[in-house]
């Protein structure tokens, strides 16, 4: 299992080379690792049907809690089969799709890399390391969304898929340690299988709501769904891939995952019911405003995941069995219909659907695989969609209380609408009266067919057998529901309530689709004030907030004078230390002054007055001479306490200065007196304070001793086990050489970041 | 920058390789006496700076040979595997190692990990100091 994670990101990593060797069948040859993997994970399903989880551990961080810890059961593997399944087209896809793209081996990386954090994401049993995986989604994520970096559209949707999924990444860290603390266990496995409920925890409030943040903004869930339609920016295969099957279902994954344990409360119940009821309608009705393809598709993909949210909100079986099932339904069509959309663009051009028609004689096969696919969108007999929307409309009608009567409501609402969007996305382009296109209408070639093919046919597949569909629907339902559901799928549920809903939305959808251009004008017109409170709107003030607060803020701290960027360093470490020492209580000063000798004292006095000489004096070279007195000084006092490396040093150290100051010295301005008296004043009071400060905390310090001193530690040792007699250099390369090799970082960081600004200046002056 | 003194340049050309030599001195002895990387990468980068006083700044760089950015380079490279040892026994990272050669003629010689790693430090420090110097020379031409 870690060898076949592991094997994503080890072909990632070479995938270039394989592009470059194998050109045009590239798709073909990366395709086989996600079939490879498909075969490998199927061979789970027979002891996952059974109703047994499995679990595979290798160590990591044994210190932390931390480990390569997997569990395979209905869920993950349901996740798994998908991801791989649903990988290896669209590999092959983008091999054609972007075949004449300069950066295709890239994308390969890209997209594998993704692959392999999403298996680790739905796989994991350790909670940490799910989390890892999480953020190596939102990671690639973001590289995918601004695959095509040139164009600002696509960065700027990028950084807000970014900014949002991350930021709910955040909340969901908190949430996940917060349970880890709660339930005291890293697994998974475990924590699900805890005797203990946590709903009378005390963190169980703060912990949901950490989660739900995490999983609503990576799901899209209102009022977050605005980044996923912007998301489809990224090329088509990313958008079939990760912004419909795979990355937003994982907040779904793990509230589905989390549910048999945080789930059935109130609090879980009716914020999971509400907001995915919502969320599903906001995405219906957005679809039906949206021209562009890919819009109306993302739109239904935020509808279809509100519905999800909904469904393991609701709780009952019914309802785990209905989410299983619409799960698997979803991810096969809206799959199938990202491709073909793709596929009606690579062969026309064209993006909007108002401008496309007739286009059944030239693409015969992507016209009959759209029409498959969307009618299990629209939900009709004999698809597998309708059975997962039978389900679904069964589902809300059993819901608790109140809820039983709103979602329903929902439910049909947006049933109608996506009946419309099937119809839009699925009938229209290819019926009625042929367009005029920017390229001439021609078929895609198979590559980009087999994966629309494949889905959209199991789609139908399915609907007509659902019994295919059932071992692994079932343990789904199961490891949503934490007990069997003890269901079946059936085609046919008989006359009922449901039945007629799917009736009257689908006449209903029809009349929306006839219309469609009238409707659309209309619904703008309502929209036009809404959408100045849209939550889109919030993110862009929250942004447009956080730079102007950086502006002002480096205005303030950072203005470009050193002398500022002192005095704020200072005076903040000053008021940190004083108030430190305020709240804690006073210190001891035992330092007594009668063992110092007479030649101490006269360095000190003159260290003393030429830093004063220094403060005052109006000849730069005569402030450069002072300086090194000081300097000097410090050298005699190290000297004197028997630390000859630290003289040495700081001799060098003087001298180096000399040598700098002498290259510079020409270039400063004239020495001309910048302050006014006034600031004059505040300096002084400035450096008083730091001075007066840094001095008492040096007397606290020598006064107390909390812990024995580790030089000891390093007197006795320095000998006998790292051979030195020179315990400043023992230190220095042996006892602390992650330091010195920190510190070695930052001596060469500083070195190149100086000689930047050197040379660009001299570049500037030169133009 | 003006040619420097005859005298100065006569005195230059002795002192390099005498302060080179020393300032090895002080990198080998370091684990036992005062000295070590860090002050004798100062005393090496120091030579330099004389030299480039003593002639210019071209002169400087062709005696140099190595651009000083790639010894900050190679001094990091050198300072990171010398942890590696380490690892490969499965112990931490950076822990030290010792091995006593053999060497005909000269007797015993003590080679070990904190050796390179302090080979290292006296690489970056010359390092910083000459790209910053040298830049800063360069910068007034």
């Amino acid at each position: 299992m870690l060898y076949a994670i592991l094997s994503i990101f080890l072909v990632a990593a070479v995938a270039p080379v394989v592009h470059r060797l194998t050109g045009r069948a590239s798709g073909w040859v990366l395709a086989l690792l996600p079939a490879a993997l498909f075969v490998y994970f199927a061979s789970f399903l027979p002891a996952v049907a059974g109703g047994e989880s499995v679990r595979l551990a290798w160590q990591w961080m044994p210190g932390l809690d931390v480990q390569f810890s997997f569990l395979i059961d209905g869920l993950s593997l349901m996740f798994a089969l998908l991801i791989a399944g649903i990988g290896v087209f669209v590999v092959s896809y983008a091999g054609r799709y972007l075949e004449a793209h300069r950066d295709l081996g890239r994308f390969y990386v890209l997209i594998l890399s993704f692959m392999g954090s999403m298996l680790g994401l739905v796989l994991a049993d350790n909670i940490i390391l799910m989390f890892i995986f999480w953020e190596l989604t939102s990671i690639t994520s973001y590289l995918l969304i601004g695959f095509n970096h040139e164009q600002l559209k696509a960065r700027k949707a990028a950084l807000q898929g970014l900014i949002v999924t991350v930021g709910g990444g955040l909340a969901l860290l908190a949430g996940l340690v917060l349970l880890g603390v709660a339930s005291g266990s890293w697994e998974l496995s475990e924590i699900l299988a805890g005797e203990d409920s946590l709903h009378e925890h005390a963190l169980y409030l703060p912990l949901v709501i950490l989660i739900l943040l995490g999983t609503f903004t990576k799901s899209a869930q209102f009022p977050f769904h605005f980044w996923l339609p912007n998301a489809m920016a990224a090329p088509t295969p990313v958008s079939a891939y990760l912004h419909s099957a795979t990355m937003v279902k994982a907040g779904v994954y793990l509230m589905a995952r989390l549910n048999p344990e945080l789930g059935g409360t109130e609090l879980w119940t009716w914020t999971l019911g509400l907001f995915g009821a919502v969320t599903m309608f906001t995405g219906a009705w957005m679809a039906i405003q949206s021209t562009e393809i890919k819009k109306l598709l993302a739109y239904s993909t935020v509808m279809a995941l509100g519905t999800l949210t909904m469904l393991i909100g609701i709780g009952t079986p019914y309802a785990a069995m209905a989410g299983a099932t619409f799960l698997l339904a979803h991810s096969l069509y809206k799959g199938a219909l990202f491709m073909l959309a793709g596929s009606i663009d690579h062969g026309t051009g064209e993006k909007e659907v108002p401008n496309m028609g007739g286009l059944r004689h030239a693409m015969p096969l992507t016209a009959a695989f759209s029409v498959i696919a969307a009618l299990s969108l629209a939900g009709l007999p004999p698809l597998f969609g309708f059975v997962g929307k039978e389900l679904m409309l069964e589902a809300a009608l059993g819901a608790p209380d109140a809820l039983a009567v709103v979602l329903p409501l929902l439910a049909l609402a947006s049933a109608i609408l996506v009946v419309a969007v099937a119809a839009i996305v699925g009938l229209r382009p290819f019926f009625g009266a042929r367009r005029e296109y920017k390229r001439t209408p021609h078929e895609s070639p198979g590559a980009m067919l087999a994966g629309p093919a494949v889905l959209s046919v199991l789609g139908l597949v399915l609907g007509l057998f659902p019994a295919l569909a059932q071992p692994l629907v079932a343990a789904t339902a199961m490891s949503i529901h934490g007990a069997d559901t003890g269901m079946e799928l059936k085609l046919w549920h008989g006359i009922n309530l449901p039945l007629g809903m799917s009736l009257l939305s689908l006449a209903a959808g029809l009349v929306i689709y006839r219309f469609w251009d009238s409707v659309r004008a209309g619904i703008g017109r309502i929209m036009v004030p809404v959408g100045r409170i849209a939550p889109e709107r919030g993110y862009e003030r929250f942004m447009d907030g956080l730079v102007w607060f950086s502006a002002f803020q480096t205005r303030v701290l950072q203005n470009g004078y050193l002398r500022t960027y002192v005095m704020v360093t200072m005076l903040t470490t000053v008021a940190l230390v004083v108030g430190t020492f305020a709240v804690l209580g006073g210190f001891e000063v035992s330092v007594r002054f009668d063992d110092i000798l007479i030649h101490e004292w006269v360095i000190v006095a003159l260290v003393a007055l030429a830093a004063m000489f220094v403060a005052t004096t109006n000849s730069r070279l005569a402030a450069v001479a002072s300086l090194g007195i000081v300097g000097f000084g410090m050298a005699l006092i190290y000297v004197f306490f028997s630390a000859p490396d630290l003289g040495i040093t700081q001799v060098l150290v003087e001298t180096l200065t000399v040598i700098l100051l002498v290259l510079v010295l020409f270039r400063l301005p004239g020495f001309l007196k910048f302050s006014n008296p006034l600031t004059r004043v505040r300096d002084v009071i400035a450096s008083l304070a730091v001075g007066v400060t840094m001095t008492a905390v040096l007397m606290a310090t020598l006064g107390v001793q909390y812990f024995p001193a580790i030089s000891e530690y390093h007197i006795a040792e320095s000998e006998p086990s790292a051979y030195g007699r020179n315990i400043v250099n023992v230190i220095l390369v042996d006892f602390r050489a992650l330091d010195t090799l920190g510190e070695l970082f930052v001596l060469a960081l500083a070195a190149v970041g100086v000689y930047a600004m050197i040379k660009f200046r001299a570049e500037d002056r030169k133009s | 920058m003006m040619a420097g003194s005859l005298i100065l340049q006569t005195g230059t050309r002795l002192l390099l390789p005498l302060l080179l030599l020393f300032s090895v001195f002080l990198l080998l002895r370091g684990h036992d006496e005062p000295g070590g990387g860090f002050i004798a990468g100062l005393v090496a980068a120091m030579a330099f700076a004389l030299y480039m006083f003593a002639f210019d700044v071209y002169k400087a760089r062709a005696i140099l040979r190595i651009d000083p950015r790639n010894m900050l380079g190679i001094g990091l490279l050198l300072a990171t595997l010398s942890g590696v040892p380490a690892l490969l026994q499965g112990r931490a990272y950076l822990t030290s190692l010792w091995w006593d050669v053999e060497v005909p003629l000269f007797g015993e010689l003590k080679l070990s990990t904190p050796l390179v790693f302090d080979i290292g430090v006296y690489l970056v420090v010359i390092g910083t100091v000459l790209t910053i110097v040298l830049a800063l020379a360069e910068a007034e031409e």
